[in-house]
Parts: structure tokens; C-alpha cells; sequence
């Protein structure tokens, strides 16, 4: 089976007058059809950019300027405006953490969807509307002629996302990148989100790449998880491996660091230090500075390599061992 | 355990006059009332000396605005807000401006609560310095102490706030905070903005300053994992109003009201398996027409007709737990 998507050695960079910010700088991965991937990474890794760069969508003075995108078998990074314009909410749709950035906020809903509909599809202006409703509907939104009428600023957040995620799922594309799509609603909201995500993904067989900066959220959610820092994947696996069992040092840190599951009260492992400036990056391995076992071998920039079946890493000092580990670390 | 902070019946509603043209219509007869939002509701709290007693609830649930009636920004509609068994309200001169030195309060914001244009010097400083609490040739000694104490390079002091990172930025509001010698903190939604690595330094600097300073914490957030790790005791709320109080481990452990219960179902968590995720229904009704009786029914799955009509209030179900739902009355 050739995979739906295939990422290699991406590479996006943003031409400031302070000198080159290479956001994204070498990401590969591959998905395949069906199959959910979380992105994850705290602010300024480049998952976001890795996102738009994937639908052509960085503006200047960002270019990808090198890698392959193949979705499908086609190369997505050199393709030009209108073979993408084709692409995008058709086969790719895209769901922003913002959904006020995807609605337009003086058009009521009906127009909006119809419109998307329009956009790909030769039909007529009321088969277009059956099908905004059927997908408002698809979504969990209840009382949709109603909704449909309505404006953007009428719904509430995780409404607004719902719409958000209708649209998205108009033409039923073959990928969604949902960007954040959860950060900014509440606790029960997101639950909800994620319930109707899950369940639209398992029924439609739509690959999904779900950026976040939250481990726990994506955990539950994602087959496999690609872990960013500065600009580049710096491990990758199946979920339940990389939660239970992290090889890098940094995803090891992440993890350390959500409160969930420690003891109360209990100091938590904390990563020293904060991100480095895209545009002072250090040498070698980014995270080398803030790293406990970075040392001399580090100054030389270590490629993803599979340390363990199906597990890749960028560390010259991977964890291969965690019980071991968790013990010497216990000891000293 | 010494009582610190009592929160008496504490009301606070927020009301939009009429404009002239529903004046005008009033005056002709139409039925039109000022809109009101009761943003908190009745709420009673007593905070011990010492400890951490984390607020939860979702956006709009007033735990917000109960933050900064505490901290003395905000007065209460009803009720009292007593510090040391003295109301706030009813304070004067010295003893007022004393109170608030006490209280004080760290935001979620750290870039719209420092003044940009100040140096951190003068962030810092200049609050101890105006309340005489440092003559002006100690200020700068001072400084360098407080910028120690949570964690920041003094030689940054001559700084301004976009020079630093947002980690080091939540620090400079802590160490504001700090530098009129408080006893008691309020964090709003304090690490909410931080990225998880840099959020666990925070964290861990709270409750590393909580020791060395004995300090007591109003820890308000909508992140259950957070409270959970940091509070002795926890309180939920739910529009406006206080629905479940009880020890953090064992309120997650065992959360009676059927709010809660979902709220901390539906806490991400790191599983091994992929979850489904179950959900309650629904969505936080308009704090404008609140439902009647329980405000949590119409998305609960046990409610009864009782619920609908009359409002549970919080009773004490079991030794320092309390909880408000019509379900605890039943055998």
C-alpha cells in the first residue's frame, strides 16, 4: 500500500531582515490512508508551519524551499496556485484553532457551506444546501435549518468549531489538518469535539494529522505521534510507544512535565532552560543546551535514525532502556 | 487551621443599563428589563492559612470574577469578603491599603498586565518603594532579591518585558507580586499561556515559594491536571455558582455531583489505548437566562423534576466534603 501522504525532508524558511528563521528544516513522515498522526510540539517548533507548508498556504517572507510533499503521488511543494486551489477543502481540508478565522463573519452559515460546495462541484444551489445540512448534521449540531440562517457571531465557540469542522468535511477529503482545533474551548467542549472527530474519521476512513501542543490530548486520538522541536521531528512512533516509552530526552522532558499521574504535591521534572531563537539555533542538536545527557558527541547534528522497530529518534543518547533509566535516575 | 479568607454569600452581578431607544420603549409600555448576568452567585468559601485551594470551573463560570472580588478589585453585589475576619469592603486608609498589599494578585496575561514600558527595575520596584515598605536607597538591593527569589538573572533588571521570553515574563509577575510581602496570592489562570515544559517551571516555583513563605494560594484554573497536582482543597463551579468543595484527591477520586463527575471524565489523559472519548451533552447555557432550579440540568443525565425547580443548595455529605445536587437527599 503506498502511503496517502509522504513528507520528506520538508524544509521552510522565513526570510526576516534579521537573518533566515528556518521554522520547519527537515520533517519527513508518511501517513497512510485512514490513519490519524499528532503533531506535536510547543510554541515556535514549526508544527504549524509544517501544516500550512503541507497546503502551499506560507506566506512571505516564509518559502518552503526544499523536500518533497507526495500526497498521493504527486509533489505538493512545487505545484503551482491552481493545482492547489483544486487540492484545498477538496481532497485537504484544513481546521484552524480559531474558527472566527475560518468563518466569515458577515455571511450567514448557509452562504458559506454552499459556497465551499459550489467551489469543487457542479450542482445546483439546493442540492449543495441538502448537503451543508446533512454535514451540519454529521457534526452533532442539532436544529441545522436553523443554524444554517444564522451568523458566525451567533454560535458559541464550540459551535463555531463544529461549523468549522462541517465545512471541512464538505467535499470528504481524503486528509484534514486540524491545527490546535481544540485549545481554545472548554474541558467538556473538547471532549465533545474529539468524540465526533474520532468517530467521523473511523466512519469515512479520512487520515487526519491533528497539531497540538498537548501530549495527553493526542494520545487518546492518534495512531502514531511525530514530537517537533525547533524546526524538526525529533521522534516518531506509535502512540502508546512513544507515550509509555519515550527514546528522546525531550519527549521524555514532555512528558515529565504534565502534572497528570505524579504524585501529589510532587516537584515536577522540569526541562531547564526555554526554546532557542529559530534564528540563533545552537550547534549541533537543538535541544542539546537544555538536554541532561547532552555532551561533546551532540555537537554534531544527529539524523533520525530507528533505534528500536518503528521507533526513530534524532539522539546520539537515546533512551533504549526506560526501566533502566527510570532507575539510575532514581539512584543519583 | 486558622481561617485566612472568608467568603460570605459573595454575589456579584453585572448589569447593562438601557440605551435611549429602550428607554423610550419602556416609557411606551414594551417590557423590557435591564439585562443582568449574575456572574457569582451566593457563593461561601473559607480559605485556611497555608494552603491551596484550587477553583475550577469552565469560561464563564465567574470563578474569574470571585478571583478579583478577592483581591479587592472588584466589589461585591452581595455577601462579604472578610481577610483576617475583617471585611474588605468596610476597611478605611491604612487598614484598606494594608489589606491590599496582602492580597495580591498574578494574571494569566503577563504581557497585558506589566507595563511595557517600564524597566523590570521599576516593575518590581516601585510598588514596595510607594508603600514605604523599602527606602529608596534599599529598592535596588531588593530587587535583585525578588528576581533571585523566582528564579531570574539580576543582571536583566535593566530590561524591558518584550525582552524576555514568556516563561521569565510569568516570573517578573510573580516577583511583583511578591514584592509587597503577600500572605495570601491569587493566580488567575497563572500558566495557562506557557507551553508544558515551561508551565512544570512555574508550577514548581509555586510551590517551592509557597514553603519558604508561607503563603496561601487561591489557585484558579480551568486546567483540572494543574489543580489537581497543586491544591489541598478543591472548589468547582458552574455558572456562578459553588457546586462541589472537597480534599483535591479525594474530590477526584470520588466527585459526587454529576458536573464534576464529567469534568474530570473528560481530563485527557496519557492512555496507552485509544479511548473514546464520552461526552456530556450539550453546552454551557447563556450566564443571561440561566436555567431555573439546578443550573446544571438541563445537561445532566439524573435529572429529576425537583431539579428543575429548585435550586440545590451546598450541603455537607460527608466530613469536609460538600456538594450541591438534589441527589444526595435521596436514600
Amino acid at each position: 500500500m503506498t502511503p496517502l501522504l509522504q513528507v520528506e525532508d520538508l524544509r521552510t524558511h522565513f526570510f526576516t531582515r534579521d537573518g533566515v528563521a528556518r521554522a520547519v528544516d527537515g520533517v519527513s513522515f508518511t501517513l497512510n490512508r485512514g490513519e490519524v498522526l499528532g503533531l506535536v510540539g510547543e510554541s515556535g517548533s514549526g508544527k504549524t508551519v509544517t501544516g500550512f507548508s503541507l497546503l502551499g498556504l506560507v506566506d512571505p517572507p516564509g518559502r518552503v524551499v526544499g523536500g518533497r510533499i507526495l500526497f498521493d503521488g504527486t509533489d505538493l511543494a512545487g505545484a503551482d496556485e491552481a493545482r492547489l486551489r483544486k487540492l484545498r477543502g477538496k481532497r485537504i481540508a484544513m481546521i484552524f484553532q480559531d474558527p472566527m478565522m475560518t468563518l466569515n463573519p458577515v455571511l450567514r452559515i448557509d452562504t458559506q457551506m454552499v459556497e465551499t460546495v459550489l467551489a469543487h462541484d457542479r450542482v445546483s444551489r439546493a442540492e449543495a444546501l441538502a448537503r451543508a445540512r446533512a454535514a451540519l448534521v454529521q457534526v452533532g449540531i442539532s436544529a441545522p435549518d436553523e443554524r444554517l440562517a444564522s451568523y458566525p457571531h451567533q454560535f458559541s465557540g464550540g459551535m463555531r468549531q463544529r461549523v468549522a469542522i462541517a465545512i471541512a468535511l464538505l467535499h470528504k477529503p481524503d486528509l484534514i489538518i486540524a491545527d490546535e482545533p481544540t485549545t481554545a474551548l472548554d474541558v467538556t467542549i473538547q471532549a465533545q469535539i474529539l468524540a465526533e472527530i474520532q468517530k467521523l474519521c473511523r466512519e469515512t476512513g479520512t487520515a487526519l494529522i491533528w497539531i497540538t501542543h498537548d501530549l495527553a490530548v493526542v494520545s487518546g486520538l492518534a495512531d502514531k505521534l511525530a514530537v517537533m522541536y525547533a524546526g524538526r521531528v525529533v521522534e516518531t512512533g506509535e502512540t502508546s510507544a512513544v507515550i509509555t516509552a519515550p527514546v528522546h530526552p525531550y519527549t521524555r522532558g514532555l512528558i515529565g512535565s504534565v502534572p497528570h499521574g505524579k504524585p501529589h504535591r510532587s516537584m515536577l521534572q522540569q526541562i531547564g532552560g526555554m526554546t532557542p531563537s529559530l534564528l540563533n539555533l545552537p550547534k549541533g542538536c537543538m535541544f542539546r543546551p537544555r538536554c541532561p545527557r547532552g555532551d561533546d558527541e551532540c555537537l554534531a547534528e544527529p539524523a533520525l535514525r530507528e533505534w528500536l522497530p518503528g521507533r526513530f529518534a534524532r539522539c546520539v543518547h537515546p533512551h533504549l532502556d526506560p526501566h533502566l533509566d527510570d532507575a539510575k535516575e532514581r539512584v543519583s | 487551621m486558622t481561617t485566612v479568607l472568608e467568603i460570605d454569600g459573595v454575589s456579584k452581578r453585572f448589569t447593562r443599563d438601557l440605551d435611549i431607544a429602550e428607554k423610550t420603549a419602556r416609557m411606551l409600555g414594551a417590557k423590557i428589563e435591564p439585562a443582568t448576568v449574575h456572574a457569582v452567585d451566593g457563593v461561601d468559601l473559607s480559605i485556611r492559612r497555608g494552603e491551596v485551594l484550587g477553583l475550577v470551573g469552565e469560561s464563564g463560570c465567574g470563578k474569574s470574577t470571585l478571583g478579583r472580588m478577592v483581591a479587592g478589585l472588584m466589589k461585591p453585589s452581595e455577601g462579604a469578603i472578610r481577610f483576617r475576619g475583617r471585611d474588605l469592603a468596610s476597611l478605611r486608609g491604612a487598614d484598606a491599603r494594608e489589606a491590599a498589599l496582602k492580597v495580591q494578585l498574578v494574571f494569566q496575561d503577563p504581557m497585558s498586565s506589566l507595563n511595557p514600558r517600564l524597566r523590570v527595575e521599576e516593575l518590581v520596584g516601585e510598588a514596595p518603594r510607594v508603600h514605604g515598605l523599602v527606602s529608596r536607597r534599599e529598592t535596588s538591593a531588593y530587587v535583585d532579591e525578588m528576581l533571585q527569589r523566582v528564579g531570574l538573572d539580576p543582571t536583566t533588571r535593566r530590561r524591558f518585558p518584550h525582552q524576555f521570553s514568556g516563561g521569565q515574563r510569568a516570573r517578573i509577575g510573580i516577583a511583583r507580586a511578591l514584592a509587597v510581602r503577600p500572605d495570601f496570592i491569587v493566580c488567575d489562570e497563572s500558566v495557562a499561556a506557557l507551553d508544558v515544559s515551561i508551565q512544570a517551571q512555574i508550577l514548581n516555583l509555586f510551590m517551592r515559594l509557597r514553603e519558604e513563605l508561607d503563603l496561601t494560594y487561591l489557585f484558579i484554573s480551568h486546567d483540572l491536571g494543574v489543580v489537581e497536582h497543586i491544591s489541598d482543597r478543591i472548589a468547582v463551579m458552574y455558572l456562578g455558582r459553588l457546586i462541589e468543595l472537597g480534599e483535591a484527591q479525594d474530590l477526584f477520586r470520588r466527585p459526587n455531583h454529576p458536573y464534576t463527575q464529567a469534568l474530570i471524565a473528560e481530563i485527557p489523559t496519557f492512555e496507552p489505548k485509544r479511548r473514546t472519548y464520552s461526552t456530556i451533552k450539550g453546552e454551557i447555557p447563556s450566564p443571561l437566562a440561566p436555567p431555573p432550579g439546578c443550573h446544571f440540568h438541563p445537561r445532566c443525565p439524573m435529572a429529576m423534576d425537583r431539579c428543575r425547580a429548585e435550586r440545590p443548595l451546598l450541603k455537607e455529605i460527608a466530613p469536609g466534603r460538600h456538594s450541591a445536587c438534589h441527589l444526595n437527599d435521596q436514600g
